[in-house]
């Protein structure tokens, strides 16, 4: 590990290796520091992606792909059963694999990457007048890095961390925040990036084998019972296998945690089955954080709240951000211009996080459906014609009951409400 | 005084609790979680948000833990 980079990247998930790839591959020097002794472990997900969204911002090996899902089915409280027409397909991921890809076309690309490497504070630049430190070498660093226009006063010279369990420092010039759920990057620059206890998905998640499943179809389960705020998911991994968890909304939580009602769907609905991983989880579903850029600070992936909110998918749409946001570092570099990284969060607003905040809307007025609702839905779905029951299907039936929504669509598609 | 009490040997360390903490108060790495004493006002969000169950608010005129399911 060298004293300086030109980026330190804070965490080895798919949001933080993508866009220590990006910024690497146009010369920049990176460093991602990941805390555990394992990039991509233990895995916290449903590992469901759609194959368009992934191909855009990497090529995908076959070895990621656990099951090709064709099939989604959505089961209302009391089991009715809509299969929308998907008009694409998906992937069960199996991301110990995928994580270490990512991290490995980082490092192929330039980046440099420490595991068991604890970043615990970020280094201000201008010790305060009067305060005695003992950092008079590095003074004289930042004296000069101080003529770059790029580096204003505000920004920080590095983090501390403890490599290994020893203390150390490093410098940087921009510092990446892409430490997932569990963010304090942000914090630590000053950005409010707490995540509401309304918006937590709160999760457990497990890997049963030994179950009989539909090898190309995501289940989802809804309800009160089973989920309140959230949904109960069943995806398959071939060869007997399913990853099945629940995400319920942390103002659900309060009253009864998630791994009570994983334990309880999984004895009842698969008491056979071999447990081979159980792990809690937590998804930041809200909309993006309000800075992404303060100084040279960045944020991405969960740490900045680019998750799906209506789906709790945070994989593809991590990965645009760190993507997005490699670049504009790599441009800020190569210009010497620091105020360019501004253009990340403009890109980030445009592709993705205004169809976020949309979804944001969305999923309040979904909340508010009572079970009654839910199971009216399905089986006016079940009545329409086959090549009816698209995903649009379900929408335009879930609309006419409940008005908060169809002014949520119209807003979505850019239509007025008289229209 | 802090109120929040870690379950030991319960915890996952998933970070969820972090993620809701809003003082900066929790200390997570691979294998150790800790409450930041000096931070935390016992405002009981990360003890709701648990998967798991691990943190326990206990009650100050009771010496026993509240249970957060009840
Ligand atoms: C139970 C569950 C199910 C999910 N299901 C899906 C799904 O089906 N599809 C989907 O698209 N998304 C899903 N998600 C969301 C998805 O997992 C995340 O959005 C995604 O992992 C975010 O990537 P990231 O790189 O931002 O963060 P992470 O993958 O969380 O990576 C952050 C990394 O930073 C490290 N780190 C944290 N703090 C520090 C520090 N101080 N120093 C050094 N390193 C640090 C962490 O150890 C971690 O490796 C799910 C999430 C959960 C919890
Ligand atoms: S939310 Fe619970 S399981 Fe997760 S890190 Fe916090 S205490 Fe541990
Ligand atoms: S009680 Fe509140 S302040 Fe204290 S650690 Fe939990 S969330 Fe943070």
């Amino acid at each position: 590990m060298k004293e300086r980079y030109d980026v330190v990247v804070v965490g080895a998930g798919p949001a933080g290796s993508t866009c220590a790839r990006f910024a690497a591959a146009r010369g920049a020097s990176v460093l991602v520091l990941e805390k555990d002794r394992d990039v991509g472990m233990p895995v916290r997900c449903g590992e469901a992606v759609s194959n368009r969204s992934l191909e855009k911002i990497v090529d995908i090996d076959p070895r990621w792909i656990a099951a090709t899902i064709k099939r989604f089915r959505l089961i209302s409280p009391s089991g009715h059963v809509v299969e929308p027409d998907l008009g694409g397909y998906g992937y069960v991921l199996e991301r110990r694999i995928f994580d270490y890809d990512l991290a490995r076309l980082a490092v192929e690309a330039g980046a440099e990457l420490h595991t068991k490497s604890y970043v615990d504070g970020l280094l201000p630049r201008n010790p305060e007048p009067g305060t005695t430190t003992d950092m008079s070498s590095e003074e004289k660093e930042t004296s000069s890095a101080a003529k770059d226009r790029s580096d204003d006063s505000s920004g920080w010279r590095g983090v501390s961390l403890q490599w290994k369990g020893e203390p150390r420092t490093v410098e940087a010039r921009i510092i990446v925040g892409a430490d997932g759920v569990e963010s304090r990057v942000g914090k630590w620059a000053g950005i409010d990036t707490t995540t509401h206890m309304r918006d937590m998905e709160t999760c457990a998640q497990m890997t049963l084998s030994n179950v009989d499943l539909e090898e190309d179809a995501c289940e989802f389960y809804f309800g009160n019972d089973t989920a309140p705020m959230g949904y109960l998911w069943v995806f398959p991994k071939g060869r007997g296998m399913a990853n099945v968890g629940v995400g319920i909304s942390g103002m659900a939580s309060k009253q009864k945690a998630a791994i009570r009602y994983l334990q309880e769907f999984v004895e009842r609905r698969y008491p056979g089955a071999g447990v081979l991983t159980t792990v809690a989880g937590g998804v930041p579903c809200a909309t993006t954080v309000d800075t992404l850029v303060k100084g040279n600070i960045v944020l991405v992936g969960d740490a900045a709240h680019q998750v799906n909110p209506m789906s709790g998918g945070g994989i593809t749409s991590g990965m645009i951000g760190g993507k997005l946001a490699g670049e504009a570092i790599a441009r800020a570099l190569e210009k010497n211009d620091l105020s360019l990284l501004n253009e990340y969060p403009k890109q980030w607003r445009k592709e993705v996080g205004a169809k976020h905040d949309t979804y944001y809307r969305m999923k309040a007025a979904v909340y508010k459906f009572p079970d009654e609702t839910l199971d009216d839905i399905a089986v006016n779905v079940l009545k329409l014609r086959e090549d009816k029951r698209t995903i649009w299907g379900v929408f335009k039936t879930a609309l006419r009951h409940q008005p908060a929504l169809v002014w949520e669509m119209m807003k979505t598609f850019g239509l007025r409400p008289s229209a | 005084m802090l109120l929040i009490e870690i379950k030991p040997n319960t915890c996952d360390f998933c970070g969820c609790c972090v993620g809701v903490c809003p003082e900066d108060a929790i200390e997570l790495q691979e294998a150790h979680i800790s409450i930041i004493e000096e931070r935390c006002t016992n405002c009981a969000k990360c003890v709701w948000v648990c998967p798991f169950e691990v943190l326990v608010f206990n009650k100050p005129e009771k010496a026993g833990a509240r249970e957060r399911t009840v």
